[in-house]
């Protein structure tokens, strides 16, 4: 447990993806916060999403196997 | 009645942001109905039940803006249609103040924030998943604000949360108060030794609000999202982040709050309890407290039975509720009820939950729309009859709509509603405070007041809770002032305004 235990330690910085009141709140405490314009994937087309999802799954698959040489 | 629209090709906004909108021009003279919002599934439905559909939505997307105004005439529905956009105008300078764009995806704001550590995720359910695994894939702490995550998707989370020792928070998390920061819905509160893990929104707040009153603080308030310790997630979050409070060494008292966990699941939790060497007090809402005694960990009997045994752990010293039963006996004994019937209408469903639970062994047939063991489901839950708890946050009240601790509208109708009814003799309800929710809450429930006084001609007898701190936004004190000015009785805790309601009604 000391990778989560020496977070307790730490400053918290915050990216936002969603409800823009929620990084303007913690921007009024002075916490640090990246608020994000975030947007559907793929101009929410479900089709091309799928697609999407495969490629980013073969991506980890390769980047673990990179990571386990 | 004439419907006007206005697309907005390739616009997006945040589904909350568009609720508020839509509901506050709604209240504008001549306007009948208004959809703002994203060309969704549900969008498109909710346009087609209340014939506003126009051809023109036909081939539009999820990100595409619909704003579509139904109004007494041309001209007032078009002035609605501006309206909407002065205010999405002025809501997109209020969120992107900086002169740099902000970032369009996650993997931008990492590149411009690579120090964050946590991200807040409260995009629709269908995507947050995704952006979950992203942010916990990048070495991120996750807070997930979204609902709609299929419990698979959570275990796939939670999984690979517990590999990376990484907080996956949520689904459908709404308070977490991480290294003194409060995220998403939680109070201004005092640091100090007291350490939560709760798969209970509003119970947190309930519970860290009065560990601050009480003059004790809180060293981290982890939510884990209500399905943690179901049988498919079997605690894989409440474990990971008790065994972390166990080693921190700012945590000395331990505080469990959930509903009673899935019967596998209770076993290893309790095991992992006995490991801790630091003081825990569970509160299982609903469960027997004799269960949790044997074990050898403290019971609480409710929230803030729970703030008060964590607090007498904390700092050793015998600590009593704020508002003791011979000042809330006495209270109840100045008024009259001028009918018999009780109504509670809640934004927090845990404090529903505790309502009901306090209040049912005592008077006897509750309805509700989201009923504990011994009460009844209401048969319309539009239509209150009988004693009445009512959870305005539950889906049936927020489908297409914010969340009541944020958007007052609704509650305030049914306020209006139920002071008409001849039947009722006190009318209960909870303010929440804190980060996230409405600025002025009890002004809006005063305003409510003074309608339902002036249309039904009757006055009924009030009382409210309020949960959060003086050190909230909206100030603890400066909501109570509001809310006595205009004739409610005011308690501290949700326990305290319940026992004042038992009184009543048995004097009645």
């Amino acid at each position: 447990m000391s990778k989560l235990v020496s977070f307790f330690g730490q400053k918290v910085k915050v990216i936002n993806l969603g409800i823009p009141s929620f990084a303007e709140d913690l921007k009024k405490q002075g916490v640090e916060v990246m608020h994000t314009e975030w947007r559907p994937p793929a101009g929410g087309n479900k089709k091309i999403q799928a697609l999407l999802a495969k490629v980013e799954a073969w991506q980890s698959k390769v980047k673990a196997g990179k990571g386990a040489r | 009645m004439v419907v006007c629209h206005l697309i907005r090709k390739q616009t997006y906004f945040d589904s909350v942001t568009l609720m508020l909108i839509g509901s506050q021009v709604k209240k504008l003279d001549g306007i009948e109905n208004a959809v703002v919002g994203m060309c969704t599934d549900y969008n498109i439905d909710s346009l087609k039940r209340l014939n506003m559909y126009q051809p023109e939505f036909d081939g539009l997307t999820p990100n595409d803006l619909i704003i579509c105004i139904m109004g007494k005439d041309k001209a007032t529905a078009e002035s609605g249609i501006a309206e909407v956009e002065k205010r999405l105008k002025s809501r997109k300078q209020a969120s992107g103040a900086s002169a740099e764009l902000p970032p369009a995806t996650q993997e931008e704001a990492a590149r411009r924030l690579p120090e964050a550590n946590v991200v807040l995720i409260s995009v629709p359910g269908e995507y947050a998943a995704r952006e979950a695994a992203q942010a916990l894939n990048n070495g991120r702490h996750v807070m997930l604000f979204s609902d709609n995550v299929s419990i698979e998707e959570e275990l796939e989370l939670k999984t690979l949360g517990v590999s990376k020792e990484l907080l996956v928070m949520g689904p459908d998390c709404g308070t977490a108060i991480i290294n003194g920061t409060p995220l998403a819905f939680a109070n201004a509160v005092r640091s100090g030794d007291i350490g939560l893990v709760a798969a209970s929104g509003t119970g947190l707040q309930e519970v860290t609000s009065t560990i601050h009153r009480l003059g004790c603080g809180i060293s981290q308030a982890i939510g884990v999202g209500g399905r943690d310790l179901s049988e498919k997630i079997g605690g894989r979050m409440t474990i990971m982040a008790t065994r972390a409070l166990a080693a921190d060494p700012a945590t000395r008292v331990i505080v469990m709050i959930s509903k009673p966990p899935a019967e596998k699941v209770l076993k290893p939790l309790f095991a992992e309890f006995k490991n801790i060497g630091k003081p825990v007090v569970v509160y299982f809402i609903g469960a027997d407290p004799k269960m949790i005694e044997e074990q050898g960990f403290v019971a609480a009997r409710n929230l803030e039975d729970a703030a008060i045994q964590a607090c007498r752990l904390s700092n050793k010293k015998q600590h009593n509720p704020e508002m003791a039963d011979s000042e809330i006996k006495k209270l109840a004994d100045k008024v009259k009820l001028p009918a018999a019937s009780l109504r509670g209408l809640y934004s927090g469903g845990t404090l529903c939950d505790e309502a009901q639970r306090l209040l049912q062994p005592v008077i006897g047939e509750i309805f509700s729309n989201t009923p504990v063991k011994g009460c009844k489901e209401m048969p319309d839950v539009y239509k209150s009859s009988g004693h009445c708890i009512i959870d305005l946050g539950d889906d049936n009240f927020t489908r297409g709509k914010a969340h009541p601790m944020i958007d007052p509208d609704y509650r305030s109708e049914r306020l209006v509603q139920e002071f008409a009814d001849p039947s009722v003799g006190i009318i209960c309800f909870d303010v929440v405070l804190g980060y996230g929710s409405h600025p002025d809450m009890a002004g809006e429930m005063v305003g409510a007041i003074e309608r339902g006084r002036k249309k039904s001609g009757r006055n009924p007898v009030l009382a409210a809770c309020i949960c959060g701190t003086e050190e909230d936004p909206q100030g603890w004190q400066q909501q109570k002032a509001r809310l006595a000015e205009a004739g409610v009785s005011v308690f501290p805790t949700n326990v305290a305004m319940v026992k004042f309601v038992q009184h009543c009604l048995e004097r009645k």
